[in-house]
């Protein structure tokens, strides 16, 4: 074999263990979806082997689950909007602060590590009836009887704004590092105020920034499972409890493929517009 | 934007992470048999409770275990990866590095019922090691991004020197590229390793029956209600998790200043 062939094949061998790892658990299991989204659980419990739509026409027409993918997008939404409300003013000073990044960034991360599920649990700690607010509340006079806060829609939002805040701060964070700091004060010589100079040259070019913590939030927000099992109420399911009904306690597994299905395309088609617009790499740059 | 405003608002967003967590440890030391307030006194006793708690102990050795092989391995699959990518000219390398950050944009609900299917279909039974190859599929991408961009950062010249006085490839990588590498490896390594330990949801799908790993193990005592052990069992998680990470950034940050010198 020529030197040229060899040196052609090394990255092939370095990649080929990720990549073989990345076919065999994600890619062909996902195809292996679709197929299965065809079959059909029938009544004794094992699996028809065919091409049934039986399972997508029930999906795609039943208002149930219609109303539980909008329920889904829109805690998502009003997920993302908060996290961008409350991340950008913080990533805004993170950025332009004099002190000490480093540990403001660390800050930062430190809630990244710690357990995911007991940060949700703290919830109740803070607003169930015997949690601090209530006890708080109590204690001061202005109630007499505890308040049940939690276990609705808002405690859910609240539990994925915890989670997913630091995703926008960092992101945020990442692109306003970027700007150059000379471009505010050029804009402030020619006559802009601080606030105009902001809102003109400062936000538009962060926007990538906004934009890759939006979509994480959103896409991590929308798929999310236990949040809503720990801190929401019965009727604040999203779709994601649907897809772990179907596949773990009823074992339909067919079902359980369209739900999924049905998921991913949404969410996909969300990155895939992303990618389009503003390419992975300004997501990468934040992730890394 | 007004400055005071903007750093006000700042101390809240920092409050609004910290203080949920605070009350989590703060009730870790309370006497009261709730796990709730109010606060009467203070007390070792759920961390006492907690050391003597079989399915927790065991969930703990179940995750430890899980979570070192998670790293083990997707770090050595990521390192690989990552030099080939940023080291050779790869056809197609964008759409290569997209697959292998994929992971982290497919839900994780899908991702969980796509292997758990795919790997039935095989007549693969849910088994431990099904849980660790779910665990090295979504922990890779975070360490090829931590690593490839460690790797960016290092001059070739420096390999191409040590090839040109004659070592090998696989001398110069352990000899020279390694060795600079060796803070993202650790931070890749941290990373998986966090990650692994802390998930909840694949794992829900591909723990075999009986086997807990801690998160699971809270999950399934939640069902309850709090108890104060679960607060307890909490403190000493985010010891584990803030603690070792925030030992480990040093042990990472003083080889990386060994090598300045």
């Amino acid at each position: 074999m020529s030197i040229e062939k060899r040196e052609a094949r090394q990255p092939w061998i370095l990649l080929s263990p990720a990549l073989t790892s990345i076919a065999l658990l994600l890619i062909i299991p996902l195809l292996f979806i679709v197929v299965y989204s065809f079959w059909l659980r029938t009544a004794t419990g094992a699996d028809q082997v065919g091409f049934y739509l039986d399972n997508w026409h029930e999906v795609l027409t039943d208002e149930f689950y219609r109303d539980i993918l909008l329920q889904t997008l829109r805690i998502a939404a009003i997920t993302t909007i908060v996290c961008a409300l409350m991340g950008y003013p913080a990533a805004y000073f993170i950025a332009r602060s004099n002190g000490n990044k480093a540990i403001l960034l660390l800050l930062l991360m430190l809630p990244f590590w710690i357990s995911y599920i007991i940060r949700t649990m703290s919830w109740i700690n803070i607003l169930g009836v015997s949690g601090a607010f209530n006890t708080f509340l109590v204690g001061i006079g202005l109630i007499d009887e505890p308040l049940q806060m939690l276990y609705n829609e808002v405690t859910v939002i609240l539990g994925l704004v915890h989670f997913l805040l630091p995703f926008m701060v960092l992101n945020v964070y990442v692109s306003l590092e970027d700007i150059d700091q000379n471009l505010e004060d050029a804009s402030c010589s020619l006559g802009a105020t601080r606030w105009q100079s902001f809102l003109e040259v400062t936000l538009p070019l962060s926007l990538p920034g906004l934009a890759a913590g939006g979509l994480l939030c959103f896409v991590l927000g929308a798929g999310t499972y236990i949040t809503p099992v720990i801190l929401g109420g019965p009727r604040d399911a999203m779709f994601a409890n649907l897809v772990f009904e179907a596949i773990i306690t009823q074992l339909d597994w067919p079902l359980g493929s369209v739900l999924s299905l049905v998921l991913i395309a949404v969410l996909g088609s969300i990155v895939l517009l992303y990618n389009r617009f503003l390419g992975m790499r300004q997501l990468m740059k934040g992730l890394g | 934007m007004n400055w005071n405003f903007v750093r006000l608002w700042t101390v809240l967003v920092y409050l609004f992470m910290f203080l949920p967590v605070a009350v989590v440890v703060l009730l870790s030391f309370n006497a009261n048999q709730f796990g709730s307030f109010p606060i009467t006194g203070f007390s070792f006793r759920w961390f006492y409770e907690l050391a003597s708690n079989d399915a927790i102990l065991r969930a703990f050795k179940t995750s430890l275990l899980l979570g070192t092989l998670t790293a083990i391995i997707s770090t050595t699959l990521g390192v690989l990866a990552s030099l080939a990518l940023v080291r050779y000219k790869v056809p197609g390398s964008n759409f290569i590095s997209t697959l292998l950050i994929a992971p982290i944009l497919v839900p994780e609900v899908v991702l969980a019922v796509a292997l758990l299917l795919f790997l039935n279909f095989l007549s693969i039974h849910k088994s431990f090691f099904m849980l660790l190859m779910g665990h090295v599929i979504f922990t890779l991408p975070f360490v090829v991004l931590v690593v490839q961009a460690r790797l960016i950062g290092i001059r070739r010249d420096v390999e191409e020197a040590a090839m040109s006085l004659g070592a090998t490839p696989i001398q110069t990588f352990f000899q020279i590229t390694l060795p600079l590498l060796a803070p993202a490896v650790f931070a890749g390594m941290l990373f998986a390793f966090t990650i692994s330990f802390d998930d909840i949801t694949g794992t829900l799908f591909w723990k075999p029956g009986g086997v807990e790993t801690v998160p699971t193990q809270i999950f399934a005592m939640l069902r309850n209600s709090i108890s104060p052990e679960i607060n307890a069992l909490g403190s000493v998680m985010i010891f584990f998790t803030v603690g070792v990470p925030l030992i480990g950034a040093a042990i990472a940050r003083r080889l990386a200043n060994k090598q300045g010198r």
